[in-house]
């Protein structure tokens, strides 16, 4: 391999520029993380919300939160990020298609965010849906039971369990959503995935290149890791076992 | 306090509910039993409308139960339940099971909901376990605090949706205790349940159902003395053998 190693790279400054390389790759990490927890708090509160409602008693609101999910679900990210960049600003009304493709500020960054968000939601919807069906029905009666509105019973006896019950699921969706992030590099976001593209160019290094930048994101999705971990020990319930939230103690 | 006329339910084309007919009045305790399946837990959750009948009436402390402008968690609030599994909810310490209904439904004052819940809990004997979670009590006794949550609501009846048939044997009596005691203060009780012990000692009637109808209904001596149907009589002798 005739390959120039240079780990100092990221020190020297970029051809043509008073920045470092490192400079581009912080702000590019800066980037990656407003879509990934901006996307992660947009999908969470939606994915919560249609994943009850995909539960209720209400036939509509069932089948309007299962359209949303297949909707959101079954169709490539990539092509996602494509559609919300190029097509849906065409099919606004005249006034307003105008304003998103001349003046709407951080329309990359908004764009991009609102499309993982929602891809996020979907998922997060359906493990919210898997947890909820996942209690034993008698809680749901047992909630009504004692006079609490639909609402009250989701709000203060299925919520509160079945959020508990999907924290492990959710953490790979939280360490998803950094990693996907990248895809929004397709449309013009100068996240990490676009800074470390042109670092590569512009250097001709792309292994220390690649190499920090997968560092990065493995930082990313591990402190997510981490911090779902943290959550599921703080949420512990005393004398539950992880997961027996779903089953009956008979002794 | 408790009245249905000719209830009727069906799941799609099988029937589980057939003209039921029966009156619970006030103080009364009355014992549903019957072979599974017969309909006797439909039949009672039916009562403060858990499930929903497609004909007939319920009528709880005059209030009918089926009709469109029944405001239902009003209604249920004022209705005791007692599940088979406890269902006491697993993230909340003892107290906030018994307190948050309070709270939240008759909106009670945190101190007030408290001073109700360990006056109840006391008396269930289950006072120094208050701030345990459900999931650190036995079965028994995790029974004796679903019974004093429901009546932290001060209901005007409870019912009871076969409360011992999920304890192991030796803390069926602990929960068949306080049932008794509260059967012996008045509380208007309608009971599904296999326990014929509980059933002699102070049940006024005895309703047997099968099939989805009601075949007997009739005061205890004459239900355990000379039951009219056939079906009663094979499942008392099954059920008494032992």
């Amino acid at each position: 391999m005739n390959y120039h190693w240079n780990w100092g790279i990221f020190l020297e400054p970029v051809k043509g520029g008073d920045e470092t390389y490192l400079d581009w790759l912080l702000t590019g990490f800066g980037w990656t993380l407003a879509v990934s927890l901006s996307a992660w708090l947009m999908a969470l509160m939606l994915g919560i919300l249609v994943g009850t409602l995909r539960t209720t008693p209400s036939k509509p609101l069932a089948a309007l939160a299962a359209a949303w999910v297949e909707l959101f679900r079954n169709i490539p990210l990539l092509v996602q990020m494509f559609l919300w960049f190029f097509v849906v600003p065409e099919l606004l009304p005249r006034e307003l298609s105008l304003w998103v493709k001349q003046d709407m500020p951080a329309k990359e960054f908004i764009t991009a965010t609102l499309c993982l968000g929602l891809f996020t939601s979907s998922r997060v919807a359906e493990q919210v849906r898997a947890g909820i069906e996942a209690l034993p029905s008698g809680q749901r009666m047992a909630g009504l039971a004692l006079g609490f509105t639909l609402p009250q019973t989701y709000r203060h006896v299925l919520l509160p369990c079945a959020l508990r019950m999907v924290v492990p699921p959710l953490t790979s969706e939280f360490m998803n959503v950094f990693k996907n992030s990248s895809v929004a590099f397709a449309i013009g976001v100068l996240e990490l995935t676009f800074q470390a593209r042109q670092m590569q160019e512009d250097s001709e290094q792309g292994i220390e290149t690649f190499f920090a930048v997968t560092l990065l994101y493995f930082i990313c999705a591990f402190t997510a890791n981490r911090v779902m971990a943290l959550i599921e020990r703080r949420t512990r319930v005393p004398g539950q076992m992880a997961g027996q939230m779903a089953g009956h103690q008979t002794t | 306090m408790i009245e249905l006329n000719n209830v009727s339910k069906w799941y799609g084309q099988s029937q589980v509910l057939d003209a039921c007919s029966t009156r619970v009045a006030k103080g009364e305790v009355i014992v549903v039993c019957g072979p599974s399946g017969s309909g006797k837990s439909t039949l009672i959750k039916c009562v403060n409308g858990l499930e929903v009948f497609q004909q007939g009436e319920i009528t709880v402390n005059g209030i009918s139960v089926g009709a469109a402008q029944t405001d239902l968690p009003k209604l249920r609030a004022q209705v005791g339940m007692v599940f088979q599994h406890f269902e006491l909810f697993p993230h909340m310490s003892i107290t906030e099971n018994l307190t948050i209904g309070q709270i939240r439904v008759l909106g009670r004052s945190k101190e007030a909901a408290l001073a109700k819940a360990l006056g109840l809990l006391d008396r269930v004997g289950l006072k120094e376990h208050a701030s345990k979670h459900p999931g650190q009590l036995s079965g028994g006794q995790q029974q004796r605090v679903a019974i004093a949550r429901a009546l932290c609501m001060d209901p005007v009846c409870m019912l009871f949706d076969e409360p011992t048939s999920a304890l192991d044997p030796e803390m069926i009596t602990e929960v068949l205790d306080v049932m008794v005691e509260l059967a012996k203060e008045g509380m208007t009780m309608m009971c599904v349940t296999h326990e014929m012990g509980f059933a002699r000692k102070v049940a006024n009637r005895v309703i047997f159902m099968d099939q989805g109808r009601i075949v007997e209904d009739a005061p205890k001596d004459e239900f355990f003395g000379t039951p009219r149907s056939e079906r009663a009589q094979q499942f008392l002798s099954k059920i008494l053998s032992h």
